[in-house]
């Protein structure tokens, strides 16, 4: 596929690999933000070919991971109502929540379908005007353009029946929390390629210059991330702090300035919590003034409600870095992808997932 | 964190709402895609999807610059007398199954 397989070339990659060894000379800690960068540093073993000063942690980019509980257990109530089709990305449903997760409920005769796009879900409360539909509204900045779209689209159609529970986290406010956090061990970040193709990398400057730890912005694939690597320890190795674009194939300073008009105009910043981490100031999106009509919570007046965790998942730990998921000791033993404990496990983006699926999870097992 | 894909324009339309949508390949498969925020691509070019929307378009130039700053690395390698070993060059990067 074009845009993909060349960013795969193993000579090249195997090249960058040599640069980084040659480039290193002392041990650093490098945090890839993303989810799905994690994801291709295992499956592609990129860690492993790292010279060993090179330590890399995982960041909080996981929106399925980041979701607070509470956010499920609404879900898990407007869900449960008979006359709500609720809708949702599939790696939501087995998210557990405090007492149940989505997929029970689907079980149970709720009316619960996986969509591909919030479109998707306007289109079926287009089709049914007889029920009311609800959008799971969960992401980083990449997925609330999609998002604003569906809602101010809902808006024009003056659709009764449309509404979304929205649970909407924005990075920098995140990377900022990491970086202040006392003991913080990061000396280098790859900012989300995705996050900013739509939200541009100006945010993050003053974050560098502040916390004077380099940022490159780095795309998805191993010779992007061997790259966005290479950029990140060349500054750091040169006492440099900037921030730089590796993912300049997708990524501009500004990012896409359409997208944001509609995020402004649909969406508000507000505070958010983010699980296993806690409450971040201005982290989170909630719909304006104008929009609260398709506020599912308010829609159905969902209560707050005492949450759960499991006491013994760590996620919060493995999401700010600080853990990393063959540390914790329920790790592929009780929970698994087949009985997660926690989100990380669930989500095709989650740290822990990753280790299970790419074999640190196996050897655990084995070693056991 | 967001997953997204490129995938390639064929063909562009409005909806009844007028947001401008279209029909986009990714590698033969086509999917339907809202193009609001891409209004600089047009039929051909490549976009990276996320969610069913186009949140960039993919810039043909700097996608050739990321390959090509492969070989400013192994001219500055040359240049510092630095020439990968063979025993350097069979580290290999393996896709785990």
């Amino acid at each position: 596929m074009k845009y993909v397989d060349e960013y795969r070339d193993e000579a090249a990659a195997q090249q960058y690999v040599q640069a980084i060894r040659r480039t290193v000379t002392q041990p650093w800690t490098l945090m890839e933000i993303c989810g799905g960068q994690t994801h291709t540093i295992l499956k592609f073993g990129l860690d492993r070919m790292l010279p060993k000063e090179v330590t890399l942690v995982h960041g909080p980019g996981c929106p399925v991971c980041v979701t607070p509980v509470e956010f499920l257990d609404k879900a898990v109530t407007i869900a449960s109502r008979p006359e709500v089709i609720f809708c949702s990305f599939g790696d939501m449903l087995r998210v557990p929540g405090s007492h149940e997760d989505l997929l029970i409920v689907k079980a149970r005769g709720g009316d619960i379908r996986i969509v591909y796009s919030p479109l998707d879900a306007l289109k079926l409360a287009q089709d049914r005007p007889d029920r009311e539909v609800v959008f799971f509204a969960v992401g980083f900045e990449t997925t609330a353009p999609a998002n604003a779209m569906a809602v101010w689209q809902s808006k024009q159609m003056k659709l009764p029946n449309f509404s979304i529970l929205s649970a909407h986290v924005l990075v920098p406010p995140a990377i900022e929390a990491i970086f202040s956090a006392p003991g913080n061990e990061v000396q280098g970040v790859l900012a989300p390629g995705h996050v900013c193709s739509v939200m541009g990398y100006w945010e993050y400057e003053p974050l560098a210059e502040q916390y004077r730890v380099p940022i490159v912005v780095t795309g998805f694939e191993p010779l992007d991330i061997l790259q966005g690597l290479y950029m990140t320890l060349q500054e750091l190795e040169e006492g440099r702090f900037e921030v730089k674009n590796q993912y300049a194939r997708s990524v501009h300073r500004e990012g896409n300035t359409q997208a944001q008009r509609l995020i402004r105009e649909v969406f508000e910043v507000t505070d958010r919590a983010w699980r296993g981490i806690g409450m971040i100031p201005r982290s989170g999106l909630r719909l304006r003034d104008g929009y609260t009509e398709f506020d599912a919570e308010r829609r159905f007046a969902v209560a707050e409600m005492a949450v759960e965790e499991s006491p013994e998942c760590i996620a919060g730990l493995i999401l700010q870095g600080r853990k990393k998921p063959p540390e914790c000791s329920a790790f592929s033993l009780c929970c698994t992808p087949e009985h997660p404990l926690g989100a990380p496990m669930v989500s095709g983006e989650g740290a822990c997932a990753a280790y299970y699926r790419y074999g640190q999870g196996a050897q655990k097992v084995s070693s056991r | 964190m967001c997953l997204a894909i490129p995938g390639k324009i064929i063909s562009i339309e409005d909806n009844p709402l007028g947001v401008r949508m279209g029909k986009v390949s990714f590698g033969g498969i086509g999917k339907e895609v809202c193009l609001a925020y891409t209004s600089e691509a047009q039929v051909g070019d490549y976009v990276v999807v996320h969610a069913g929307f186009a949140i960039s378009r993919l810039d043909e130039e700097e996608a050739q610059h990321t390959l090509e700053a492969l070989a400013e690395v192994e001219e500055a390698a040359k240049e510092r007398g630095e020439s990968l070993t063979a025993t350097e060059r069979n580290c290999s990067i393996s896709c785990r199954k």
